[in-house]
């Protein structure tokens, strides 16, 4: 069934856009990823304008990620106190971001340093989960062997010290900042909630633990790109509200089958697969910067002024 | 006076003796939900005052052209190893969509003085007069352009599609894509003899958006704020629903 959609100015069929909206938002409740830096490519391939893509999967994510955060908030998973210090400096950042994005695409370079920052960031994050979760196992299948775990850093010397009794830290509020903020400036310029920049921050920077991290980095993810699609929708009219409901119905029950998936899987387990997944996307488009394009020309309706 | 009209009224079809006569299978295309391109049947007769004339053959040519824009074609260049854009230029206006029918080989049914005149070809119905200044090819961004196009099946050269009946009954059909963006599309009948245009007509295929999607399309534009949290609104009680269904299932 093909369907007309009226910002966009395509026509799509309906059900791949429901399978993509699916697929996504199993991720999104197993991972706690937002799941963006999957849909938004994923529209680009089924010829959606990537303008539109971007703003529209900011839209999709909120409803993906409300849906799972509930399952979370249920299961008590979500550290309130830290998603509100992640997400103030997350706002801001996203603000910057969008800056930075529209004189990136002035400069018509868009494109190019969207990509850069997909794989720098998802080649550095996936490693090293990759190679994290893979000790874990190990460690896992030689019992006796207790993980030592660094619990002294940087955000325990830092003044402006907070409790956060979920995540059983006292830590300085300034790292959670400074974390959002970054994330918040990298989802807006690459068209994501952040959550697979956050997720490890959090387990690996904040030293949270890892069923807290999920949950509390989707309650952050909800503001963000809901921040992100109304910037979207004011500015530069590109959310796709009939693509949005397609890839939302479609993604609130991929959510509520992955979060549940997700109470049975081990946390090493989903680290491991959250990273072979994040290499892959992260190996695609390193290689299409590198190969020789099929098309070297390209037309930018949208790059003047 | 009356006597001028009359000779005027004899005069005009003798001053040209063959006109076109016009019809359109339909002169609006509603963009609905489930819009999936559209065929707009062309069809037409050659009504003449006198006896066809001897010699050379009577053509037909039909252009088809989507509202025009302004856009940049960018080229992508090996730098340290990496592919990325470096050079861009403008093109003034370019048709989103150009279609030009005829009934022979576009080249021997239009010279190339009346092509250049009545900018019936695709690269004469693009303007680039844009700043070329610091471009080393501007010919091979115009011709990127028209290959991008022809590809997605926006530019269609269709030559040879055009059935002539006698001399005097014409019809073809075009195929409108599914990606068709509003407005009007000027649509253009040219009837030339030995290359030159004997006669012309010209008429308009109004595109627009109607029920949901146009509200859609209208609320974006003029009251994006309220488009924006609606939205959201939308995403949030989805969320919401879905979770509450799910809950309520498992119980």
């Amino acid at each position: 069934m093909q369907i007309y959609l009226p910002i966009a100015e395509v026509s799509v069929n309906a059900f791949l856009l429901l399978g993509i909206g699916g697929i996504v938002g199993i991720l999104s409740g197993l991972f706690g990823v937002g799941g963006g830096f999957l849909i938004t490519p994923m529209l680009f391939f089924v010829g959606i304008p990537p303008a539109v893509a971007v703003a529209t999967s900011a839209n999709q994510i909120v409803a993906a990620s409300v849906s799972a955060v509930l399952a979370h908030f249920r299961r008590r998973t979500v550290d309130l106190k830290m998603g509100t210090v992640l997400l103030a400096g997350g706002l801001v950042g996203s603000a910057l971001g969008v800056l930075l994005f529209n004189y990136l695409r002035g400069l018509g370079q868009i494109d190019l340093f969207v990509s850069l920052c997909y794989v720098i960031f998802l080649g550095i994050v996936g490693g090293l989960m990759f190679m994290e979760s893979l000790s874990a196992l190990r460690r896992a299948s030689r019992p006796g062997t207790v993980p030592r775990r660094r619990r002294h850093g940087l955000a325990h010397s830092l003044p402006l010290k907070v409790r956060f009794r979920v995540s059983g830290l006292y830590i300085s509020v300034i790292p959670p900042i400074l974390i959002g903020l970054s994330v918040g400036v990298l989802s807006a310029i690459m068209g994501v909630g952040g959550g697979f920049i956050m997720v490890p921050a959090m387990i690996y920077l904040l030293h949270m633990p890892t069923k807290v991290v999920v949950g509390t980095s989707l309650f952050q993810i909800i503001f963000v790109t809901a921040f992100t699609t109304l910037l979207h929708a004011t500015t530069n009219h590109t959310v796709d509200m009939a693509l949005a409901v397609i890839l939302i119905l479609g993604g609130v029950v991929g959510a509520q089958l992955g979060s549940r998936i997700g109470a049975r899987m081990r946390a090493e387990q989903l680290r491991i697969l959250l990273a072979g997944l994040v290499l892959a996307v992260c190996f695609k488009l390193g290689l299409d910067l590198v190969l020789t394009p099929r098309e070297v020309y390209s037309l930018d309706p949208e790059g003047i002024g | 006076m009356i006597r001028l009209l009359l000779a005027l009224l004899l005069l005009a079809p003798a001053a040209r003796a063959e006109t076109v006569v016009l019809g359109l299978s339909q002169n609006e295309v509603a963009i609905t939900a489930t819009f999936d391109g559209s065929e707009i049947l062309i069809f037409g007769a050659v009504r003449r005052e006198s006896p066809v004339p001897d010699g050379a053959a009577l053509e037909v040519v039909i252009t088809v052209a989507g509202p025009s824009e302004r856009l940049v074609v960018r080229r992508k260049d090996r730098v340290a190893g990496i592919w990325m854009n470096t050079e861009g230029m403008v093109i003034d206006a370019a048709p989103s969509f150009y279609a030009v029918a005829t009934t022979g080989p576009l080249r021997e049914v239009v010279t190339w003085t009346e092509d250049l005149r009545h900018s019936i070809s695709i690269p004469r119905a693009i303007r680039a007069v844009g700043d070329i200044e610091g471009i080393s090819d501007p010919r091979s961004f115009r011709e990127a352009l028209i290959r991008i196009r022809a590809a997605a099946g926006d530019y269609q050269v269709l030559e040879e599609t055009i059935d002539l009946e006698e001399d005097t009954l014409f019809s073809t059909s075009i195929s409108l894509p599914a990606n068709l963006t509003e407005g009007n599309y000027a649509t253009r009948i040219f009837l030339t003899r030995e290359g030159e245009v004997v006669d012309s007509y010209e008429a308009v295929i109004a595109v627009q958006k109607v029920g949901l999607e146009r509200w859609l399309h209208a609320l974006s534009q003029e009251q994006p704020f309220v488009y924006g949290l609606l939205s959201l609104v939308i995403a949030i009680s989805a969320g919401w629903g879905a979770s509450a269904a799910f809950r309520a299932l498992q119980s």
